[in-house]
């Protein structure tokens, strides 16, 4: 079991509120991902659910309890954090081992436990080693293995892979959302990497400021953003907005096309523009488009490897269905 | 320090700090082995010749070097414990966020700049004087008879005045250790179910063990010279005579320098058999 109900939770500092009146359900078994530039309040939110944190007002439901009022320990909860803060002077073991030993658990229990979750992360070879000793991989796994032995009703994830480099972070992410499968419990993962959240999540919540954009599974999200502030986060590279008199066109006070709905096309496109920097990946190319008279500088994805260079004049065909069309205030029409 | 060049000029360039720290520390050092062989009463005929080991001999074997060597023991043991423990305390305490906290660290430190001959006098006239120190109106109060500290509990009033000078070196050390504690690591603990107690014994404790072994070894070097307090105080009476106070009264009381100078190298071999002894046990927290 693992049901987390936020109800109207307000989060205060001194005078400033940093989350305002809030209400968000996140059913068992769900791997819900809150995902938001920095300062958002993300971490704010997690810290709530574990407790670090006292909620101003509202309430915290977990299954269906009042946990409003419970200590971090009696929550039920297990959090991987940023920094991982295993424990320096512990072996892996015994770091894996200290939720149970202050559980007051039987030693054969614990050991059986910790066997069992070694194995499941792959931890046995560096099981007596200290946290010192590892590597910025393996240090996440143990924190991992600190958290599933406790078998909690959810996980919480503090950003657990922005220490991690490029390679391993998209191994761990993959690796994380096996556990998930396996274990088929509710993890709540904080992220600012919108492709950390596209990737992994069953239910993303957008935040801004506090307050919750849209939640929604990761293609609703891509498909139908509810305002700009969404279809500017999520998806990369990011949506190109488009401004005034195209607009209009439109009956939209903004349109957005993202990247990979702008055709390059040999000539007579819609638009034409000067390319500035093109990034060849192979698979793909990134083309960012200056002088298209359509305001900001625009970026458009090909597909494949076009020898299009510096200071190329490029001919562009949005797919005029894939429009995203947003009013003055900055919420989606259909 | 990457080329020759630079290694070798850097050598040049730390000679002159390492020759005169070196002569600094070798003269005084081989004058006080070159005196404790030799028979030398300044007011009794001055310098007469070799003796061999008789001095040593003579050391050792006077009733007063054994209770020396205990007290000093004693003192040194009693301050580190007293200084390591209230330091663990009062830096948890500092560390916490509270209003006018620069002011209370500066308080805090301030008994490590008062110089120790005036710290012991003060202690001793102002606080443990038996008629009109702080203390004996204190116990007067309370209708109990004053105590006359420094006679009757003398040991223990050294072991009280010195504490009360190091506590803030070990409060300042200790407090930049546990300032340095990532709070993640207590806020995970707290997640795993550690209570108050729990957290402070399997995560803050071993957090400072590095620390606690700095404060003790520096703490050890200075605690086994200590003088002024005793010199101030007592006067080495009432069984607070230490190593260096019995060597102070062999060269300038008992007018014997070569006695003393064989006592100093008693001193200095203690000291080292301390310094080994210590880092066997403490010095292993240092590697990791």
């Amino acid at each position: 079991m693992g049901q987390i109900q936020l109800k109207q939770v307000t989060k205060s500092f001194g005078e400033t509120q940093v989350i305002p009146p809030l209400d968000l359900t996140i059913h068992d078994g769900e791997f819900t991902v809150f995902v938001g530039p920095s300062g958002c309040g993300k971490s704010t939110l997690l810290r709530l659910i574990a407790g670090l944190e006292d909620i101003t007002t509202g309430h915290i439901e977990i299954d269906g309890t009042d946990a409003t009022d419970l200590v971090p320990a009696k929550r039920g909860l297990a959090m991987v954090f940023q920094s991982y803060a295993l424990y320096p002077h512990m072996s892996v073991r015994k770091n894996i081992a200290f939720p149970l030993r202050m559980a007051k658990m039987e030693q054969a229990e614990i050991d059986q436990r910790v066997n069992a979750a070694a194995e499941v992360l792959n931890l046995a070879d560096y099981i007596d080693r200290r946290p010192g000793q590892l590597s910025g991989g393996q240090r996440q796994r143990v924190a991992i293995g600190r958290a599933i032995v406790r078998e909690p009703s959810a996980f919480l994830f503090d950003e657990p892979l922005s220490n991690l480099d490029a390679a391993l972070r998209v191994g761990m992410r993959m690796e994380i959302s096996e556990l998930h499968k396996k274990l088929e419990t509710t993890m709540i993962y904080v992220t600012h990497d919108q492709v950390e959240a596209m990737t992994m999540a069953d239910k993303i919540v957008v935040l801004q400021a506090g307050v919750i954009e849209q939640v929604g599974s990761p293609l609703e999200l891509y498909r139908t953003p509810r305002n700009k502030f969404v279809a500017g986060f999520i998806g990369s590279p990011k949506m190109n907005f488009i401004e005034g008199e195209e607009a209009a066109k439109h009956n939209a006070h903004t349109i957005g096309f993202r990247p990979e709905h702008i055709d390059v096309v040999e000539s007579g496109g819609m638009w034409q523009g000067t390319v500035g920097v093109a990034e060849h990946l192979g698979s793909d190319t990134f083309f960012h488009i200056h002088n298209t008279g359509l305001g900001e500088t625009m970026t458009v994805r090909a597909i494949g490897d076009v020898s299009l260079k510096h200071g190329d004049t490029i001919h562009l065909s949005p797919r005029v269905e894939e429009v995203h069309k947003f009013n003055a205030e900055g919420l989606r029409i259909e | 320090m990457a080329t020759k060049a630079s290694r070798s000029a850097a050598r040049i360039m730390m000679a002159p700090a390492v020759i005169l720290l070196l002569g600094w520390m070798l003269v005084p050092l081989i004058m006080t082995l070159w005196f404790s062989f030799r028979t030398y009463l300044p007011l009794r005929g001055g310098d007469q010749g070799w003796t061999g080991f008789d001095n040593y001999v003579r050391f050792v074997t006077s009733s007063a070097f054994w209770p020396a060597v205990q007290t000093t023991l004693v003192i040194v043991l009693g301050v580190l414990i007293i200084t390591v423990a209230l330091g663990v305390l009062l830096s948890m305490l500092l560390d916490q966020p509270m209003w006018g906290q620069g002011v209370v660290r500066i308080l805090v430190i301030a008994p490590f700049f008062v110089m120790p001959t005036v710290s012991a006098l003060v202690w001793k006239n102002m606080f443990m004087d038996p008629v009109n120190g702080v203390f004996a109106h204190l116990w007067r109060f309370f209708g109990a008879e004053p105590v006359s500290w420094l006679s009757d509990a003398s040991l223990p009033s050294i072991i009280m005045i010195v504490s009360w000078q190091w506590l803030p070196f070990a409060t300042l050390i200790l407090l930049t250790a546990i300032q340095s504690l990532d709070s993640e690591q207590l806020e995970a603990a707290e997640m795993d179910g550690a209570p108050h107690l729990k957290r402070f014994w399997f995560i803050v404790l071993p957090h400072l063990s590095r620390a606690i072994t700095i404060v003790i070894l520096i703490q050890t070097i200075f605690l086994l010279a200590i003088f002024a307090e005793i010199f101030v105080t007592t006067g080495g009476a009432f069984g607070t005579r230490t190593l260096s106070y019995l060597i102070y009264q062999r060269v300038l009381e008992s007018q014997n320098i070569g006695l003393g100078s064989a006592g100093g190298v008693y001193a200095i071999i203690l000291a080292n058999i301390v310094a080994i002894f210590l880092m066997r046990i403490v010095g292993k927290n240092l590697d990791n």
